[in-house]
């Protein structure tokens, strides 16, 4: 997103949402990027990291990053204000679990590319060359105030789906931030589906998979040897020395696996694996039931190096206790609240702040819930995740953990923290400014600022709207409406 | 605010077309025992439904909306012996006796009401055997009714129930059929049975479909429908058969003579084109539902609302002169062709022509945030000009969809008479931070946040993690 400046004209005045603006504003923004400097001041500003908002606060934008923001906080003198005065101010939304820029109908195959069903590869999937730019729910949600999205692909058959993207929102082409952030695997309900049928063939599929990635990946110079169950592989043969729980798998731990004629994966699809085998790449994992989220967490015993997030955990309000001590971050469903399937019986929306009590760090994410298109719910979810709270009985967010859980806790689940998600220094200048309290239903995004760059926030829904503020026709049909 | 006057009396005006063709289902014995030929029931199966009991209760102090448009500040309401006594101002007398509760600071509305539920049909766990929604074993099967797949013990009507401030609700089969079957109107309290859900009286619906689903289903084995044309085509054929049966038994209940053979979906068809059953038409594209009310006027039928309706606001016109709702959501899009063009200005501009605008759910989830959808529909019209007052917005969940179901008189607001179907929220109830604080189905107390035993648990839930869990 740091190539091309855009500015962009208003065109309808009678839009409340930049009626606000002065001309300095607008005018601004027609400088590039790189060299300006911008002072946001007067507004409600929340930072994104958990604090609570702060009334008055300013936020200083120069090359594309965050200055400073808070309270107190020095004007630059040749900084051009931007006066937010009633208005909020906040870090763009970054959607935590998302499907976006992958597909335009949903039920339009050629327009869908989250799973490839007939093809031969899996773990080797990189969804980055799908992503497309001009996707209309890129242009609808970022509209909607969100900046960056963390985008995973679809299983199909097997349970690994490939290799997600963290991507701007941006109008701009160069939609990808981070390509293969993530590999991203099936391990519940869905898991054992793609596995042939049960849990126990998905956890064999999966170890297999880790140990042929081991496999190849000790063919090649790595400092990292990875996988194998260190000095216990050794003496993986003999059993004597383990307690009765720990007696080994030596179909799986035995020397000498390096059996080429014996892989179920791909070259591609191994070599995909090595970086996670060796921690050099993020694993999410899909579950949701207790005893799930439980065996995932023990893989760390025989691949020690896996770097997890946990995504769904719908149940892990249930053994926070075990996820916390896991010290592995979660990206959750907010709103889960149904015992949809036999995995989420224990469904709540309490389920998030209840784990974050626990210390779990907790994004929100949109898990096979229109994570194509309508991530920019996640800030309706994270007022409900406030709102919950208030309910006797029931565990809720405060303001400011709320606002967290849809900015610096995604970012920081998938190891950028440092570059988005917040309004501290140094971070990249995704900034929104709303026309009230973000997580309210009457507010919108005024001004969607990506990498310091003014967004344009109409589409084709918005030019639909305008064509149709009068259903009728006027002296010529609607398609000379424009 | 300033528009509240003529917004009101707009959707008044509307809603009144919109239910003119909507009478309660007569019963044989309704008709003149004596010279009458002997036909069967229109409502072989009533409700037995009972209310339970309740307090005579004084809520004081709150901001009312009273479903219809109207809005009460320091608001009273009495409910009474299942009913609503009386709405008003602070000067509102009070029974003697009756529980008073302090709702100062809160609001108060009329229970809401989907139009568009499959819960029970697809109840949670949504497991294979649990799919039975849709009979799709042929493109029009009116014969079949929603309510003899519902499963009272779906975890769904209690969170609609606590979290949703749900009070009545429409369950409609699945829209893979031109004719999907019959609907049924529900109360949201617990049964043993479907039969203890059922709205009293209330009539039934018929599901039709248009669009990409039903070609898609029959299409795909090479069967009609397979395109947007046969699926018009399919349904004039089945209304003529419709109108050759109604003209037989009308013949018959006027004349005597043979009885005619029963045919169980004509009975359904035959009760649209008499008034006795409503039309809930599942459409999304405007040319589509231009298409079918075309049809509809050509069979002499209405259309009660069409259900998605994601390009309504391009013919608002046509569904204003029709008296047809649009039963829509407040901002989804593109999860299918014929959904391309949703825009979240669609309720709103629908209402400010002075069409029938309703809030639906058509879903599990969303059943539980309808008042959330209307509040984000309400805000997407005022940016864009249109000022709804809240009190009128919240028509969408009051009065039209009662009115669009044939129950605007029995509930849908808060009036003098009708069933004392009322939430107390714990905030403004458009807001993203509120939740129903106590909730009551004909006067009965059925959820009551700060008791623990007033939350509902399903047969289903008992003995699972989380039983009895806030949710």
């Amino acid at each position: 997103m740091n190539t091309a400046v855009r500015s962009f004209e208003r065109r309808r005045s009678w839009i409340p949402a930049f009626a606000g603006m002065t001309a300095c504003a607008l005018a601004l923004f027609a400088t590039p990027a790189l060299a300006q400097t911008i002072a946001i001041t007067g507004g409600t500003v929340a930072l994104g990291d958990g604090s609570e908002p702060i009334e008055g606060g300013t936020v200083v934008v120069r090359n594309g990053r965050i200055v400073a923001a808070g309270r107190g906080v020095a004007i630059p003198a040749d900084a051009q204000r931007v006066d937010a005065t009633g208005k909020w101010v906040t870090p763009g939304i970054v959607a935590g679990f998302s499907r976006v820029g992958l597909v335009e109908v949903d039920a339009v195959n050629s327009t869908n590319d989250v799973s490839a069903a007939n093809s031969p590869f899996s773990a080797a999937i990189d969804v980055a060359p799908a992503i497309n730019p001009r996707a209309l729910a890129i242009q609808v949600n970022r509209a909607g105030g969100v900046t960056r999205a963390i985008v995973a692909p679809g299983t199909a058959k097997s349970i690994f789906a490939g290799q997600g993207a963290v991507i701007d929102l941006g109008s701009d082409m160069e939609a990808v931030t981070r390509a293969r952030a993530f590999q991203f695997v099936e391990m519940g309900e869905t898991g054992a589906d793609e596995a042939g049928g049960s849990r126990a063939a998905a956890h064999v599929l999966f170890r297999n998979a880790l140990r042929e990635a081991r496999d190849l990946g000790s063919r090649f110079p790595s400092p990292i040897s990875g996988g194998g169950g260190g000095a216990r592989g050794l003496r993986a043969n003999d059993q004597r020395d383990f307690s009765l729980e720990e007696v080994p798998d030596n179909r799986l731990l035995s020397a000498g696996a390096n059996r080429t004629q014996d892989v179920l994966l791909t070259r591609f699809d191994a070599a995909a694996l090595v970086p996670v085998l060796q921690g050099r790449q993020l694993l999410l994992v899909h579950v949701e039931r207790a005893s799930d989220i439980i065996q995932v967490l023990a893989l760390t015993k025989e691949f020690p190096r896996l770097k997890l997030v946990l995504v769904g955990a719908t149940e892990g309000w249930t053994i926070t206790d075990r996820i916390a001590a896991a010290g592995v971050p979660v990206i959750a469903n907010a709103l889960n609240d149904l015992p949809s399937t036999f995995e989420q019986l224990a469904a709540t929306q309490s389920n998030v702040a209840r784990m974050r009590a626990a210390g779990i760090p907790v994004a929100l994410g949109m898990i096979n819930d229109d994570e194509a298109r309508q991530v920019r719910l996640a800030r309706q979810q994270a007022g409900n995740m406030v709102a919950v709270g208030r309910v006797p009985g029931a565990s809720g967010l405060s303001w400011g953990e709320a606002l967290a859980t849809i900015t610096s806790a995604p970012a920081e689940a998938v190891g950028m923290g440092g570059e988005i998600g917040s309004l501290r220094p140094g971070r990249r200048a995704d900034v929104v400014i709303w026309s009230g309290d973000p997580f309210e239903n009457s507010s919108a995004a005024e001004i969607v600022l990506i990498d310091g760059v003014r967004q344009p926030l109409d589409n084709r829904q918005t030019k639909l709207r305008d064509r149709y503020r009068m259903a009728t026709e006027g002296d010529l049909p609607k398609a000379y409406e424009r | 605010m300033r528009s509240l006057t003529w917004a009101a009396l707009l959707s008044a005006a509307t809603l009144s077309a919109c239910a003119d063709n909507q009478q309660k289902p007569q019963t044989a014995s309704a008709q003149s025992p004596r010279t009458a030929p002997k036909s069967y029931s229109r409502d072989p199966v009533p409700s037995t439904y009972k209310r339970y009991p309740g307090a005579v209760t004084a809520i004081t102090g709150a901001t009312v909306f009273d479903g219809e448009g109207k809005r009460f500040d320091n608001g009273v309401v009495i409910l009474a012996d299942g009913l609503v006594q009386a709405v008003g101002g602070a000067d509102t007398v009070i029974p003697e006796g009756a529980t008073r509760i302090d709702a100062a600071g809160k609001w108060v509305t009329p229970g809401i009401i989907d139009i568009h539920s499959h819960l029970g049909d697809y109840p949670s766990p949504s497991v294979e055997a649990h799919q039975d929604g849709n009979e799709i074993t042929g493109p029009v099967r009116p014969e079949v009714w929603a309510e003899h797949s519902v499963w009272p013990q779906d975890p769904g009507f209690s969170r609609a129930l606590v979290n949703g401030g749900v009070t009545s609700l429409h369950i409609l089969p699945g829209s893979a059929n031109l004719f999907g079957g019959r609907g049924v109107t529900l109360k949201n309290v617990p049964g043993r049975t479907m039969q203890q859900m059922k709205f009293p009286g209330a009539p039934y619906s018929l599901k039709m479909a248009c669009g990409e689903n039903p070609k898609r289903v029959y299409g795909g084995r090479n069967q009609m429908p397979g395109s947007r044309m046969a699926n018009v085509a399919v349904m004039r054929q089945t209304w003529a058969r419709a109108q050759e049966y109604r003209r037989k038994w009308d013949k018959y209940e006027k004349d005597g003579g043979e009885m005619p053979g029963r045919d169980l979906a004509m009975d359904t068809l035959r009760g649209v084109l008499a008034g006795e059953i409503t039309v809930q038409n599942h459409c999304y594209r405007a040319d589509e539902m231009a298409n079918i009310m075309d049809m509809a006027n050509e069979f002499g039928y209405k259309v009660a609302s069409f259900h998605h309706a994601v390009e309504s606001y391009k013919i608002t016109d046509l569904l204003k002169a029709h008296g047809a709702c649009s039963a829509m959501w407040a901002d989804w899009y593109g999860f299918k062709m014929e959904a391309y063009d949703g825009i979240q200005e669609n309720i709103p501009l629908v209402h400010n022509a002075g069409a029938c605008a309703i809030v639906h759910s058509d879903d599990a989830n969303g059943i539980q945030r309808l008042y959330q959808e209307a509040a984000k529909a309400l805000a997407s019209g005022r940016r864009m000009g249109i000022q709804i007052s809240d009190e009128v917005a919240w028509t969408w969940l009051g009065i039209n969809p009662a009115k669009a179901l044939g129950i605007g008189d029995r509930t849908g607001s808060l009036r003098a008479g009708k069933m004392a179907d009322v939430v107390l929220w714990n905030g403004h109830p458009f807001s993203v931070y509120t939740r129903p604080e106590r909730v009551w189905v004909d006067g009965a107390l059925m959820y009551d946040s700060s008791d623990p035993r007033r939350r509902p648990v399903s047969d289903f839930e008992l003995g699972q993690p989380g039983e009895g869990d806030v949710k």
